[in-house]
């Protein structure tokens, strides 16, 4: 026998798949990867917890007749018309241009109709979302396309976009076959160019002048409008006190797993920490000024279902957002469309390109074809559906931990299933009392 | 003609009652004392008054302004008429960093010299500086015209889009896709007109003045351009 026994081919577990394509691909076109979404990488994240539950020590609720009460009043600090949402789950900043217009009417339509805010995004306020939105944020960015005091009035808090998750200290992208008639009129720029927005406020730098335009956008709201500041998960705990000191009413705390419309993969996967490490340095510094449930917490990144809601409420959150998980209610990557994802080279749940404006679903496009193809009435119905499916799973969860208000769930109902998980959620490792660094 | 002393009525009131204030109030010319540097005096209006303003003010003076004429005798501090939509702004004094950042209308007219990023972002305002301008003025810049008597500092027009910058002095530096232009008849007139409306008839000549604006060669991305970046 001259057979030769030979090993089996042995992919590298560090140049694997994805990387030598990415290196094949960086080789071909000279330029880095863009794409929108979050972090697609594993982090530590609201899966490696898990609640106790009660037992005899703790007394649970009845599932079907007690009642748990899910919401939450945002901006009682200062604003004289603090919001009320019904349910702890707002919809994230996702911009006009970035989105289609009836997305925007959809995701408008479905919050309203359980009771929660929608957000503007970086390129202005549309009819269509401030007609379908009970409740709208908007948000006051670097590149201020769109910006004018009668939006600004007209809007039910105010958000300064100082970053976000998936690109803490990056600014906007939107390529040029996405900036349509209308995106370019309302951003005050050329058609199909890139429009790169600024990573940093024109009129202001550091905590300081933070201050001092909360200040000016309460003086010309008239003191009426909640303010919330949004940062990108990156230091948490100094963030949080700065914007409570600057004036904020809710902060807004975005990790790594949120999502972009368009930005470097690079930025993406490596800059920033995941939303499990950041909620409790957060809570944290709202404890130590004393202002914790006084100024609110809205966390987001990578929020999936009732019981990610929970745990992050657990954690010390007041709401959470949701942005991706939004978009897939609406129908984004459904395998429905699998045959047009494989003519763009991709399949169905690993849909990236939305910068390059071809989605299928009709949702990250400016192409009227395309958006035509998304019916906002049942679209809004999908993800009104949705969020009520995050709630009625929150609210079974923290029953069963006894809770008769989802605000009342506490550290202390989770344990962790890592060490990684429990020294960044703070909780002990499943089966001790144990948690590192304590 | 109300006259209000920022000395003894807190700011806040000053503010409400000029957002009260209908489009054919009769109350159409208000007098401001004693400012002392405070911030976000005579910011959000939206009616067609004046406001006079005797001292130097601080952040954000007339910020978003619409319609309305700020007369600022003395000095401002960060972002005068930050975001202005409309309306006439004047400062007589020296203007602090970001004055008339992202402005989307109206017109900007500072007698003494502007800071830096003076016009950054700008989306359709006329600013004109009697003086000079400092570092980063003009930064992506979008639409409106920036005109400086003086000279402007480092980096003028970084990014720009499609503002058109006039200056009579020197240049310090152009920023990334930032170049010198010429000046045909179409953008005499036009520079003509911005002089007219900041009460300048006459007075300047057109001719005296460079124009800036954008080369648009990073409108797009290209590869080869990554070093202009």
């Amino acid at each position: 026998m001259d057979w030769t026994p030979r090993t089996t081919p042995r992919p590298s577990a560090v140049f694997d798949e994805f990387s030598l394509s990415e290196i094949r691909r960086a080789a071909a076109t000279g330029i880095y990867d863009i794409r929108g979404g979050g972090a697609k990488r594993k982090v530590p994240h609201f899966d490696d917890l898990l609640f106790l539950g009660a037992s005899v020590s703790r007394y649970p609720l009845e599932g079907y007749r007690e009642k748990c009460a899910t919401d939450v009043w945002l901006g009682t600090r200062f604003a004289e018309k603090p919001i009320h949402i019904k349910i702890p789950i707002t919809i994230a900043g996702m911009s006009f241009g970035s989105l289609s217009a009836q997305a925007k009417e959809a995701l408008g339509r479905g919050a309203s109709q359980v009771g929660t805010s929608t957000t503007t995004g970086d390129g202005g306020m549309t009819e269509e979302e401030r007609h379908h939105s009970t409740l709208l944020v908007y948000q006051l960015l670097p590149s201020r396309y769109g910006m004018n005091p009668d939006d600004l009035r007209r809007a039910d808090a105010i958000e300064i976009v100082v970053g976000q998750g998936a690109k803490p200290g990056g600014g906007g992208m939107l390529l040029g076959q996405k900036i349509s008639d209308r995106v370019a009129e309302m951003r005050t720029l050329p058609k199909d160019i890139d429009q790169r927005s600024a990573c940093r406020h024109p009129d202001w730098t550091g905590p300081d002048d933070l201050e001092i335009k909360i200040e000016e956008l309460r003086e010309i709201t008239d003191w009426q409008k909640p303010i919330y500041v949004k940062v990108g998960a990156s230091r948490p705990f100094y963030d949080t006190a700065l914007a409570v000191k600057a004036g904020a009413d809710v902060i807004v705390l975005d990790g790594m797993q949120g999502g972009t419309a368009a930005t470097q993969e690079v930025f993406i996967e490596h800059v920033g920490l995941p939303i499990l490490g950041a909620i409790r340095p957060a809570v944290q510094a709202l404890q130590d000024l004393g202002m914790h449930r006084k100024v609110q917490l809205i966390v987001s990144g990578g929020i999936r279902n009732g019981a990610d809601v929970a745990k992050a409420l657990a954690l010390g959150a007041d709401a959470v957002s949701i942005g991706t998980a939004a978009l897939v209610a609406l129908g984004d990557n459904d395998p429905a469309f699998e045959e047009e994802y494989r003519k763009l080279g991709t399949t169905a749940g690993c849909y990236d390109d939305w910068h390059e404006g071809r989605d299928p679903a009709g949702i990250t496009t400016q192409d009227p074809e395309l958006a035509a193809r998304l019916d906002p009435a049942l679209a809004g119905r999908r993800l009104a559906n949705y969020l009520s499916v995050l709630t009625l799973e929150a609210q079974t969860i923290a029953r069963a931990c006894g809770k008769s208000h989802l605000r009342n769930l506490e550290p202390e109902d989770l344990v962790a299933l890592t060490v990684e998980a429990a020294a960044m959620a703070k909780v002990p490792l499943a089966g001790t009392d144990w948690i590192p660094g304590t | 003609m109300p006259e209000i002393d920022l000395g003894t009525t807190p700011l806040r009131e000053l503010n409400a009652a000029l957002h009260r204030l209908s489009p054919d109030t009769n109350e159409s010319h208000w007098i401001v004392d004693h400012p002392e540097g405070r911030h976000a005096i005579a910011a959000g209006l939206a009616v067609p008054i004046t406001v006079e303003i005797n001292g130097p003010v601080g952040y954000y003076c007339a910020g978003m302004n619409k319609l309305a004429t700020v007369l600022i005798h003395g000095s401002a501090g960060v972002g005068v008429a930050e975001n202005m939509m409309s309306g006439f702004v004047h400062v007589t004094g020296d203007a602090s960093q970001s004055a008339g950042a992202t402005g989307r209308g109206g017109l900007l007219r500072i007698d003494g010299n502007a800071s830096s990023r003076c016009g950054i972002s700008m989306k359709g305002i006329d600013i004109v500086v009697k003086g000079s301008v400092g570092h980063m003025s003009a930064f992506m810049a979008q639409a409106g015209n920036l005109v400086v008597f003086g000279d402007a500092g480092e980096a003028l027009g970084d990014s720009i889009y499609e503002a058109r910058l006039f200056v009579r002095g020197k240049v310090k530096g152009l920023g990334a896709d930032c170049i010198e232009k010429e000046m045909r008849d179409e953008h005499k007139q036009a520079l003509h007109n911005v002089l007219e409306r900041a009460g300048f008839d006459g007075q300047i000549d057109p001719d005296e003045f460079k124009r800036y604006g954008s080369a648009r060669k990073l409108y797009n991305f290209k590869v080869d351009n990554a070093g202009a970046y």
